[in-house]
């Protein structure tokens, strides 16, 4: 079957992309285009680790077909730091050492910088409910809630 | 994943002329996140999939006196964050932020969700207590069904082929009508429900005017506790109308054996959430 022709914007770059039909987004960003950092873990849509923006909402990027990111403007991990450092979610997370194997953590940090875009001040149930669905099976929780609170302290002070 | 044609229409009728032409070959795809998952396990095989993101006039919130009009392609999620919902009607915006996770509802569709027929998803049995009205159309016309006649059997909905649902209909709440949803959930946040109780209730002082109970992944499709319904309309709250009401539901439900509990255990916390959610409704601070 003949490849679709897909236009898109990943991490404010427009791009355009060649997916099979059936490549789920999550494909189509690892594979087409090499940007692995989303991650592929249960492929059904339960654990976040491939939780990327699309439209300004988060989703699960291998519940998604690469053909419906057309006009679709999407940002992945690899758009989080920019050449001047780690944004302060990823450098709180590295100060909370709130992660381990590290697989779940583009997941955690997508889901925690859609929090925090709309909801700056979020409380510690917030934050939980929020992240509530991203799945940790290394650390347990505790120090990646309290990496959100500082980082969302730490953007506050920022501005 | 096999492979298949995508087709991106922007119109109803578009989409509606692509349905009748492929038929059977054809599926829909809303927010995909059942959808995708059918077809990753190889359980639909569609040739075709209309892609139903870009159809105009699908999207809408919107009420009138009577009713409110939720149009099908309305994510879960802007359910649980609509002003007009939360304060129209509560229960369904309460509902809706039950289910999965917030990613899910970023995704998930109304009208996708209820052609999924899924009995164990939260929606279902809220919309059946709340009377809603299901919109159909197809290149032949439009029908308009009630809930209770789109639920067929597990994930089976009475959609004729080249039919699709278009909106959600639902009569207003009286302003003094109470409501809850309950989630028996005892493993994760982001888990289906084990048992599911959604209530709706009208006092008169003391007595039950009118209630209606919905209970969801008890049985292949939700299903309306009507025994309990008619022990309790016209009589006075007590504490023994409200056991004996519970206890009937043991009789209209057809649990399944699963990971989350024997149907024996089901169908006994079928009775205890029953109960829970009449002594919150009827017995709880006005």
């Amino acid at each position: 079957m003949a490849k679709l022709h897909v236009e898109t914007t990943i991490n404010g770059e427009s791009t355009e992309i060649l997916v099979d039909p059936q490549q789920s987004l999550l494909e189509t960003l690892r594979d087409g285009l090499m940007l692995t950092g989303a991650k592929e873990g249960c492929n059904d849509g339960n654990c976040g680790a491939c939780t990327v923006i699309m439209d300004g909402r988060t989703v699960n990027s291998c519940l998604v077909l690469g053909a419906e990111a057309q006009d679709a403007d999407i940002t992945t991990i690899e758009g989080l730091a920019t050449p001047r450092g780690l944004h302060p979610l990823q450098q709180a997370f590295l100060e909370n050492a709130a992660l381990q194997c590290g697989i779940c953590t583009p997941g955690f940090l997508i889901s925690s910088k859609s929090l925090l875009d709309s909801n700056p001040n979020p409380s510690e149930e917030e934050v939980r409910f929020w992240l509530a669905g991203n799945l940790c099976r290394c650390t347990g929780y505790d120090k990646i809630v309290r990496a959100v609170l500082d980082a969302a302290k730490e953007m506050k002070a920022g501005n | 994943m096999h492979d298949f044609t995508v087709h991106h229409p922007q119109s109803l009728q578009e989409t509606l002329i692509l349905l009748d032409r492929f038929g059977d070959a054809a599926q829909l795809i809303a927010g995909g996140t059942a959808l995708m998952n059918f077809m990753k396990q190889s359980l639909l095989l569609p040739e075709h999939i209309i892609n139903l993101q870009r159809v105009q006039g699908l999207q809408h919130i919107q009420s009138t006196k009577d009713e409110v009009r939720i149009g099908a392609m309305v994510k879960h999620r802007e359910i649980e964050k609509s002003n007009l919902i939360q304060n129209e009607v509560p229960i369904l915006a309460s509902t809706y932020r039950r289910v999965a996770t917030i990613r899910i509802r970023n995704m998930a569709t109304i009208g996708g969700g209820l052609a999924h027929a899924d009995p164990a998803q939260d929606p279902p049995s809220t919309l059946v207590a709340l009377n809603a009205r299901i919109r159909i159309a197809s290149i032949s016309g439009e029908r308009t069904i009630s809930i209770m006649d789109l639920f067929q059997n597990y994930y089976e909905n009475s959609l004729m082929p080249g039919e699709m649902i278009t909106e959600v209909i639902i009569p207003s709440m009286h302003s003094d009508t109470k409501s809850t949803y309950l989630k028996f959930l005892p493993r994760t946040a982001d888990d289906y429900a084990t048992v599911s109780v959604s209530l709706i209730a009208t006092l008169n002082e003391n007595i039950v005017r009118d209630v209606r109970i919905g209970l969801g992944a008890v049985a292949p499709t939700p299903i309306r506790a009507t025994i309990a319904e008619e022990t309790l309309k016209g009589h006075a709250i007590s504490d023994e109308l409200i056991q004996q009401a519970s206890n009937s539901v043991a009789q209209q439900v057809d649990p399944l054996d699963d990971f989350r509990g024997s149907a024996d255990y089901k169908r006994d916390m079928a009775i205890v959430f029953t109960k829970r959610a009449l002594q919150q409704v009827l017995q709880g601070p006005s």
